[in-house]
C-alpha cells in the first residue's frame, strides 16, 4: 500500500470505512465522485474554449472594423516558452505513468512520479516567466496594451491564458503537496483532472500562438 | 480543486456553529435559500425603481419625498431628472435580469432541489457552490454601490451599448465610475454563474442515485440542467466582453470605440473599434439569457401542473426535447435584437428564420400543457394557480414575439413600449410566476411550515389581474408609436395617451403593493404556518420522500434507489393514486 499514492476506487477511504453503506454502494458513490471531477474539468474546458472563441471572433471583427490594424513581430522568446509548455505536458505524462500504475511498477514509483511532477511545475513556471519576458520585450519596442489593436489583443489573449496556466500551477502544487504528504485519501480524480486541464492549457496555447502569428 | 471535490461532499460532517451552518455554508440547501433571499432583496429594489419611473412618467412635477436623499443631483427637490430616470431604468433592468431572473428560478430553486431530486447528498463541488453564491453577492454589492457614489448609477440601460458605455464620463452622468462599477459587477457575476453552472452539470451527470437514469429525472431537474448548459456558454462569452469593455474604459484600448468619435464636444482618443462588436458579444449572451430566465420556470410549472392534475403530461419527453431545442436554437437568434443596428439586412433575414423556428418548440410545449389540462380535474391552490398564470403570461407575451421576430415589423415597433410589454410578460412576469408557483409548492419542504393558502390565492388574483393591467396596455402604446426610455412625453401626439399611462402607473403601484401580501405570507408562515408533513401534495419525486425540512445530508445517510419514471400518477390499484419514484411497488405500465 505504501507505494501507491491513492487507493483503488473500490476500497473506501478511511472516512467512509465503517459507514452504514454497503461496500458496493460506497464504490458507486466514489465512482460518481471520480466522474464528477472529470466531468467538472471537461465542462470547465468547454467554458474556457467558449471564452477564447468569443475573443477570437472579436479579433476578426476588430480587424475588419478599423483602418488601424497593423502587424506586430512576435517576441522570439515565445517559441522557447512553447517548447517549455509542450515539454511540461510530456513530463506530466511521465509522472502519470509512474504514479497511476496499478500495481506500482517499482517501489520507487512515488519519488519518481513526484520528480516528474516537480519538473512539470518547473517548466510551467518557466513558461509563465517567459510570457512575462515576452511582454517586457514588446514594451521595449514601445508596444503597450493600448498602443494598437494588435498589441491590445496580444496582451489580452496572453494574459487570459497566463492566468489559466497560473491556476494550473496552483493545482499542480496542491497535487504535489498531497502526494508528498502521502495522504491515503489523495485521489486519482484530482490528479487526473489536473492533468487533463494542464494538457488543455498546452493545446490552447498552440491555438493562440497560431492566431497570434497569423493575425497579429 | 482537491478540497472542493465530490467525495468530500459525501463524507463531510454536519456543520457546527452559526457561521458554518448559515453563512459560509457548504450545504446546497442553505446556498439555495441564500440565493432566494438575494433574489428577493433584488426584486424589491428593482420594483421600487420601477415605481419611481412610473410615478415620474405621469406626475413629472410632483415631488417624491425623500428621493433627494438618494441622489441630490439626480433628483433635486425630489423630482427626477431625465438622466436620473435613465439611471433608474438601467439599475432596474440589471437587477431584474441578473439578480432576480437568473438567481431565483435557476440558482435558488436549482441549488435547493436539483441534488435532492436526483438523490444526491450535495452538489458535486460544495466549495465551488459556496464560492458561486458569495461571488454573486459581491457582484450585487458592487452594482448597488453605484447608487451611493457621487457619480450615480450609469444611464446606459442594462444592455450598455458601446460606444457610449465605453468612453467614460463624457457620455453623461453616471458613465464614469457608475459605469465602471456596472461592468465590474457583471464580470464578477459571470464568474459566479460559471461556477454555478459547472456545478449543476457535473452534479447532474455524476451524482444521480442508482436507477435515476437521465429520462427518469423530473422535468424541472431537466430544465435546470439544460439551463446550466446554456448559462455555461452564455456567461463564458459575456465575461470576456466585459473585460474588453473595462479595458476600453480604464486602459485606453479601442475594442468598441470607433475613430473620430466626438462626444460632449470632445474628440475621443480612440481609433478603429467596432460598436457593433459589443452588441454581437452582448446579445450572443443576452438572448440565451432570456432562456436562462424562462426555462427553469417552465420546468417548475410542468412539475407542479403534473402534481396538481394528478396525471402525467401528454408527453414529458417532448417537453424535455422542446426545452433542448430551445436551448440549442437560442444560440442562433441573437441578431434579432439588432435588426435596426445597421447590420447587413440579409443577416436580419438569417436571424429572423431561427427566431421564428424557436416558436415551434415553445408552441409545442404550450400545446402539451393545454392538452394535458383538457379534462383534467386540477387541484386549485396557490401553486397551481401561479402555474396556470405562467402559461397565460407566456402565451400572451409570446404571441407578440411572432411579430417582433420579423425585421420589417420590428423596424416599426423597435424601441417602443410594444417591446417592453413583450419581454416583461414573456420573460419577466412569466418567469416570476414560476418562482411564485415554486415558492408556494416547495415552501413547506424548505422551511417545515406551509404557506397560508387564503393569502396565497389573494396574492395570485391581485398579481395576475394587476400584471395584465400593467403590461397589456404597453402593447397598445407601442403600436401607437410611444417610444420607450423617455422620461417625459412632450409631443402633442402622446398627450392623449396620458390617461392610459396613469392607469398603468396606478396598476403598477397596486400590483406592487399586493406583493406585500406575499412577503407577509413568507415571514408569517415561516414562524406561524401549519407544520408541513413530509409529502403535503402527494408528490412522487424524491424531494417528497424525505422530512420537511430535509436533514443536512438530505437522505439521512441512506441512498435512495429509483424504480420509476418521475410522474407515476393516476395509477390504478396502488394505495394512493400515485407511486413514489423510490417505491419498489410495480408501476401500472
Amino acid at each position: 500500500m505504501s507505494s501507491t499514492i491513492y487507493q483503488p476506487v473500490r476500497t473506501p477511504p478511511p472516512a467512509l470505512r465503517g459507514s452504514p453503506l454497503p461496500a458496493a454502494r460506497v464504490a458507486k458513490v466514489l465512482s460518481g465522485a471520480e466522474g464528477a471531477s472529470q466531468s467538472g474539468i471537461w465542462v470547465g474546458i468547454f467554458a474556457i474554449t467558449m471564452s477564447f472563441a468569443a475573443l477570437t471572433s472579436a479579433l476578426f471583427v476588430r480587424q475588419g472594423s478599423g483602418a488601424d490594424w497593423t502587424h506586430i513581430a512576435l517576441p522570439s522568446v515565445l517559441y522557447a516558452n512553447t517548447l517549455a509548455l509542450l515539454l511540461s505536458s510530456a513530463t506530466l505524462q511521465m509522472a502519470r505513468r509512474a504514479i497511476t500504475a496499478v500495481p506500482p511498477v517499482e517501489p520507487r514509483a512515488v519519488p519518481v512520479g513526484l520528480g516528474w511532477l516537480m519538473a512539470t511545475l518547473g517548466l510551467g513556471s518557466v513558461f509563465v516567466a517567459g510570457q512575462f519576458e515576452a511582454w517586457r520585450q514588446l514594451a521595449a519596442q514601445g508596444l503597450y496594451l493600448a498602443t494598437n489593436p494588435n498589441s491590445s489583443f496580444y496582451y489580452v489573449l496572453t494574459a487570459m491564458h497566463g492566468l489559466h496556466v497560473l491556476a494550473g500551477i496552483v493545482a499542480l502544487a496542491l497535487v504535489i503537496g498531497r502526494i508528498a504528504a502521502s495522504r491515503a485519501t489523495s485521489r486519482k480524480s484530482t490528479f487526473e483532472a489536473t492533468a487533463t486541464y494542464w494538457h488543455f492549457m498546452g493545446i490552447l496555447w498552440i491555438y493562440l500562438l497560431l492566431v497570434l502569428r497569423t493575425k497579429l | 480543486m482537491e478540497e472542493t471535490s465530490a467525495q468530500q461532499a459525501h463524507v463531510h460532517a454536519p456543520p457546527e456553529g452559526f457561521l458554518r451552518k448559515y453563512v459560509f455554508s457548504l450545504d446546497h440547501k442553505v446556498i439555495g435559500k441564500q440565493y432566494y433571499a438575494l433574489g428577493l432583496l433584488a426584486v424589491c429594489m428593482g420594483m421600487v425603481l420601477s415605481w419611481l419611473m412610473r410615478f415620474h412618467l405621469v406626475w413629472p412635477t410632483t415631488r417624491i419625498p425623500g428621493l433627494e436623499l438618494l441622489s441630490k443631483a439626480g433628483a433635486p427637490g425630489g423630482i427626477i431628472t431625465p438622466e436620473y430616470y435613465l439611471s433608474l431604468l438601467t439599475m432596474h433592468g440589471t437587477l431584474m435580469v441578473f439578480f432576480v431572473l437568473t438567481n431565483a428560478p435557476f440558482a435558488a430553486f436549482g441549488n435547493y432541489f436539483l441534488p435532492i431530486q436526483i438523490g444526491a447528498e450535495d452538489m458535486a463541488f460544495p466549495r465551488f457552490n459556496m464560492m458561486s453564491f458569495w461571488t454573486t453577492l459581491v457582484a450585487f454589492l458592487v452594482l448597488i454601490l453605484a447608487f451611493v457614489i457621487p457619480d450615480g448609477p450609469p444611464i446606459s440601460g442594462w444592455t450598455s451599448y458601446a460606444p457610449l458605455s465605453a468612453v467614460g464620463k463624457d457620455a453623461g452622468p453616471g458613465m464614469g465610475w457608475g459605469m465602471n462599477l456596472w461592468a465590474i459587477s457583471i464580470a464578477i457575476f459571470c464568474i459566479g454563474s460559471l461556477l454555478g453552472a459547472l456545478n449543476f452539470i457535473a452534479t447532474t451527470l455524476d451524482l444521480r442515485a442508482k436507477g435515476m437514469t437521465l429520462m427518469r429525472m423530473p422535468i424541472c431537474t431537466w430544465a435546470w440542467f439544460i439551463t446550466s448548459c446554456i448559462a455555461l456558454l452564455a456567461f463564458a462569452v459575456l465575461l470576456p466582453a466585459c473585460i474588453l469593455l473595462i479595458l476600453d474604459r480604464m486602459a485606453g484600448t479601442s475594442f468598441f470605440i470607433p475613430s473620430g468619435l466626438v462626444i460632449s464636444d470632445r474628440l475621443q482618443p480612440h481609433s478603429g473599434g467596432s460598436p457593433l462588436l459589443w452588441q454581437h458579444l452582448f446579445w450572443f449572451f443576452g438572448h440565451p439569457e432570456v432562456y436562462i430566465a424562462i426555462l427553469p420556470s417552465m420546468g417548475i410549472v410542468s412539475h407542479i401542473l403534473i402534481n396538481s392534475m394528478r396525471k402525467p403530461l401528454l408527453s414529458a419527453r417532448v417537453i424535455i426535447y422542446s426545452m433542448m431545442s430551445i436551448g440549442f436554437l437560442s444560440w442562433m437568434v441573437w441578431g434579432h435584437h439588432m435588426f435596426v443596428s445597421g447590420m447587413n439586412p440579409f443577416s436580419s433575414l438569417l436571424f429572423s428564420f431561427p427566431t421564428l423556428t424557436i416558436t415551434i418548440p415553445a408552441t409545442i410545449m404550450t400545446l402539451i400543457w393545454l392538452g394535458s389540462l383538457y379534462g383534467a380535474n386540477i387541484r386549485i391552490n396557490s401553486a397551481s394557480l401561479f402555474a396556470l398564470g405562467f402559461i397565460s403570461m407566456f402565451v400572451s407575451g409570446g404571441v407578440s414575439g411572432f411579430f417582433l421576430a420579423q425585421p420589417s415589423i420590428d423596424i416599426v415597433l423597435h424601441a417602443t413600449y410594444f417591446v417592453v410589454g413583450h419581454f416583461h410578460m414573456v420573460m419577466g412576469v412569466a418567469s416570476i410566476f414560476g418562482v411564485f408557483a415554486g415558492t408556494y409548492f416547495w415552501f413547506g419542504k424548505m422551511t417545515g411550515r406551509m404557506m397560508n393558502e387564503t393569502l396565497g390565492q389573494l396574492h395570485f388574483w391581485l398579481t395576475f389581474i394587476g400584471t395584465y393591467c400593467i403590461f397589456m396596455p404597453f402593447h397598445y402604446l407601442g403600436l401607437v408609436g410611444n417610444i420607450r426610455r423617455y422620461s417625459a412625453f412632450v409631443n402633442d401626439f402622446t398627450g392623449p395617451l396620458m390617461p392610459l399611462h396613469k392607469f398603468i402607473t396606478i396598476a403598477a403601484l397596486g400590483t406592487g403593493a399586493a406583493q406585500l401580501i406575499f412577503i407577509f405570507n413568507l415571514i408569517y408562515s415561516r414562524y406561524k404556518g401549519a407544520p408541513a408533513p413530509e409529502n403535503p401534495w402527494s408528490g412522487t419525486t424524491l424531494e417528497w420522500s424525505i422530512p420537511s425540512p430535509p436533514p443536512w445530508n438530505n437522505f439521512g445517510g441512506k441512498h435512495p434507489i429509483v424504480y420509476h419514471d418521475p410522474y407515476q400518477y393516476d395509477v390504478k390499484g396502488s394505495k394512493g393514486d400515485y407511486i413514489m419514484q423510490d417505491s419498489p411497488e410495480p408501476s401500472a405500465g
